[in-house]
């Protein structure tokens, strides 16, 4: 589904990424740790198509297309999702509105008929509710006012909606107490299927304990320096970053 | 254009009966180019005007002459020269196109986007229809009912003959003849305009729109507008046309005077989306309108929502006279200029009377290389006691090469009084854009959606039918805004 082949991505012509090569398979979740500033959060934003981040040498296909080819909009409309480590807020606009807007939006692009705002509701209803997403919550403008708590659950309700092929969660669990990762974590988990990957950016383990991964890669300064099964966010966890980092280098 | 659902079914109906309709040869009805007293007299005397009305157009001539163009707006442009343009103009300037096929498709596009139908496509893009509907009969249908109200909804020319009393009793009073330069040059000069009175008690039946006045479209530049609701009466007024029209002529001085008496209330609304020029600043709109309500009587209310996208250049301040105690006056406002749009506009509310009440909502949208400023008065007088006022003016940055000013002016000569100022300035922020676009929202419909957020209290304020077409306005005077 998705194949990255040593991709060099720079930010204000700073490199970023340098030579990642990583690819994911339907069904499967995979984790990215790694420690701060060894470029997550900017593979995160090279996959969805954010401005300013520029890919210099490498490919990336996504479901045998050429992904940095696809402009932003259109890679949404065609299952990449990203959940965002600080999502915005949008005064004025309800978020059923928002909801609304670019459930139709992805239909339109793919040449689907839109929805009426009484199906969208309904929809929306259907899913909300597991996810703790009050009606309240969806009068309100988007994000405005929401604890970070509101704002990731709100997240996932998104991605429920728009049912992604390729799911990137970047650091879900940061701002969330164990109660609210919980919730966060099993909204997810009940989104894993045969049919869709999932990249799970993360910095601490303990994510990884309520998704659990089927394999890990760890970042550091722009390239994967180890992989592994689940067991390795323990080890991670146990001996630090520096350790596996130091190794490899 | 708006109107009432029902409204529409009933203008398609008549247009269905009248296929064959009449187009009339205007091209003759025009006034010779240049501006003195002859010129004043015709257009008097093409309305077959009574003296009383020729001498007070004189009068404004007169006073005119004297005056100086002001200056002190944030708006730049070529000196205007009063000599060169036709004071009294057949309806189209321009030829009689012979198809949609000679009209600019950019602006076609628009039409269709707003969702205007065909017909009225074609006449606002000046194509020679022969299925125009029959505007006396539309004007017949609505005029019925409101007869039953008591209502009076016609032409301002129309008035000065049939309701002299009227017209002479208010005309001039909210916005005296020597108020402004514009505003006097409109006196000597305007063509056509609106003229509404309510009666005492009576809630207007219908929204009155110069949409149900088809000819309405074609009063040119100088329209005169004249609405008093009496004693207890309440009514809607909407004000303009959604879709853009191309229009040749440069300069448009219009005058609107409300008088609401005791306990009486106004609502005007209007969406002005004049042609604002090309990309590159050229041609469009000089819009210097003098717009002004008097809450006459105790407890009226007098209450302006505006939607302003078009122009070249916006003069315009709809301000209210809190005259009567416990009165209150309302200004809500959009005002969006893109490309090299220049927009000056705001309000005043000036506190005469014990406990008035003022709101201001203004939001500003700058774009391209446009200007973009809030000029606004509050003055409280010295027998105003208790008089409040909130203001709150929001202005929204697309891009770094336009401009947004706010200039708030506060008078205020009554210790009792109570004034609240907010002001803000923010820009669309890359990662706002970032996560539409994310969720799948293109661009151009990210800027629609965002910016329509921003000036959601002002949307609110419209009635419901025009609130939805101006979104779309919104969002349409905008595309591309964003590189």
């Amino acid at each position: 589904m998705l194949e990255i082949k040593d991709l060099h991505a720079a930010v204000d012509g700073k490199e970023i990424l340098k030579g990642l090569t990583l690819s994911i398979e339907p069904g499967q979740v995979h984790a990215i740790m790694g420690p701060n500033g060894s470029g997550k959060s900017t593979l995160s934003y090279v996959l969805a198509g954010r401005a300013g981040y520029e890919v210099t040498s490498g490919s990336i296909l996504y479901n045998g297309r050429d992904l940095v080819a696809m402009p932003t909009e259109e890679r949404a409309a065609q299952g990449v999702f990203l959940a965002m480590q600080y999502p915005v807020e949008i005064p004025g606009v309800t978020t059923l509105t928002f909801l609304k807007t670019a459930l139709n939006a992805q239909r339109r692009a793919r040449g689907e008929k839109e929805l009426d705002a009484m199906s969208v509701l309904k929809l929306v209803r259907g899913k909300a509710a597991t996810l703790k997403v009050t009606e309240e919550m969806l009068k309100r403008a988007l994000n405005v006012g929401f604890s970070g708590g509101e704002k990731k659950r709100l997240e996932i309700l998104q991605m429920a909606l728009f049912e992604p092929k390729l799911a990137i969660l970047d650091e879900t669990d940061s701002g969330l107490d164990i109660d609210a990762l919980k919730l966060v974590a099993e909204g997810v988990n009940a989104q894993r299927s045969p049919e869709r990957a999932m990249l799970v950016i993360t910095h601490y383990q303990r994510l990884l304990d309520y998704i659990v991964p089927d394999r890990i890669h760890v970042l550091a300064r722009g390239r994967i320096v180890a992989e592994g099964g689940k067991e390795l966010a323990h080890e991670l966890e146990a001996k630090g970053y520096e350790h596996i980092v130091g190794k490899a280098a | 254009m708006s109107a009432a659902p029902e409204t529409k079914k009933q203008v398609a109906e008549i247009g269905d009966k009248y296929k064959y309709g009449f187009v009339t040869d205007i091209e003759m009805e025009r006034a010779p180019k240049g501006l003195n007293e002859d010129t004043v007299r015709y257009i008097s005397a093409k309305k077959s005007e009574p003296d009383w009305m020729l001498e007070w157009r004189l009068g404004a001539f007169a006073r005119w002459k004297e005056m100086r163009e002001p200056n002190w707006a944030r708006v730049h442009y070529q000196k205007i020269d009063y000599q060169n343009a036709y004071y009294y103009a057949a309806p189209k300037s321009t030829p009689k196109k012979q198809s949609l096929d000679e009209v600019d498709p950019k602006l076609l596009e628009t039409y269709k986007k707003l969702g205007i139908p065909l017909h009225e496509q074609m006449a606002l893009a000046g194509v020679a229809v022969d299925a125009v509907f029959d505007s006396v009969s539309v004007a017949t249908t609505f005029k019925e009912k409101l007869n039953e109200a008591g209502v009076i909804f016609c032409p301002i020319s129309e008035a000065i003959r049939d309701y002299p009393d009227l017209v002479k009793k208010y005309l001039g009073t909210v916005v005296p003849v020597t108020d402004n330069f514009f505003a006097t040059l409109n006196s000597a000069v305007f063509s056509d305009g609106t003229f509404v009175y309510v009666p005492k008690g009576v809630r207007c039946p219908m929204e009155l729109s110069t949409y149900f006045r088809i000819n309405a479209s074609e009063t040119g530049q100088f329209e005169r507008t004249l609405i008093v609701a009496d004693e207890g009466s309440y009514v809607s007024y909407l004000e303009g046309c959604t879709a853009p029209k191309r229009d040749e002529n440069q300069l448009h001085a219009a005058v609107v005077e409300l008088v609401a008496l005791a306990d009486a209330e106004i609502k005007y609304s209007t969406v002005q989306n004049w042609y604002p020029g090309d990309e590159e600043g050229k041609g469009g709109i000089y819009n210097f309108v003098t717009k002004r309500g008097d809450c006459r009587g105790h407890r009226s209310k007098i209450s302006w929502t505006q939607v302003e996208t078009g122009s070249a250049i916006t003069w315009k301040y709809p301000s209210c006279i809190l005259r009567g105690d416990d009165t209150v006056g309302e200004f809500y406002s959009i005002a969006i200029a893109n490309n090299y749009q220049q927009a000056d506009t705001g309000t005043k509310m000036i506190h005469l009377g014990k406990n008035t009440r003022s709101r201001i909502i203004s939001k500003g949208i700058s774009a391209g290389k446009a200007q973009n400023t809030y000029r606004g008065l509050v003055s409280v007088h010295p027998k105003a006691a208790s008089a409040r006022n909130y203001t709150q003016c929001d202005s929204l940055l697309i891009g770094g090469k336009c401009g947004a000013h706010t200039v708030p002016y506060i008078e205020s000569r009554n210790p009792t009084a109570r004034i609240e100022h907010e002001a803000t300035t923010s820009k669309i922020a890359e990662d706002q854009l970032f996560y539409c676009l994310q969720r799948g929202i293109p661009q151009d419909e990210a800027v629609s959606l965002i910016v329509n957020g921003f000036c959601r209290e002002v949307l609110q304020q419209l009635p419901m039918e025009f609130a939805v077409e101006a979104q779309k306005l919104v969002g349409i005077s905008l595309e591309g805004s964003v590189g």
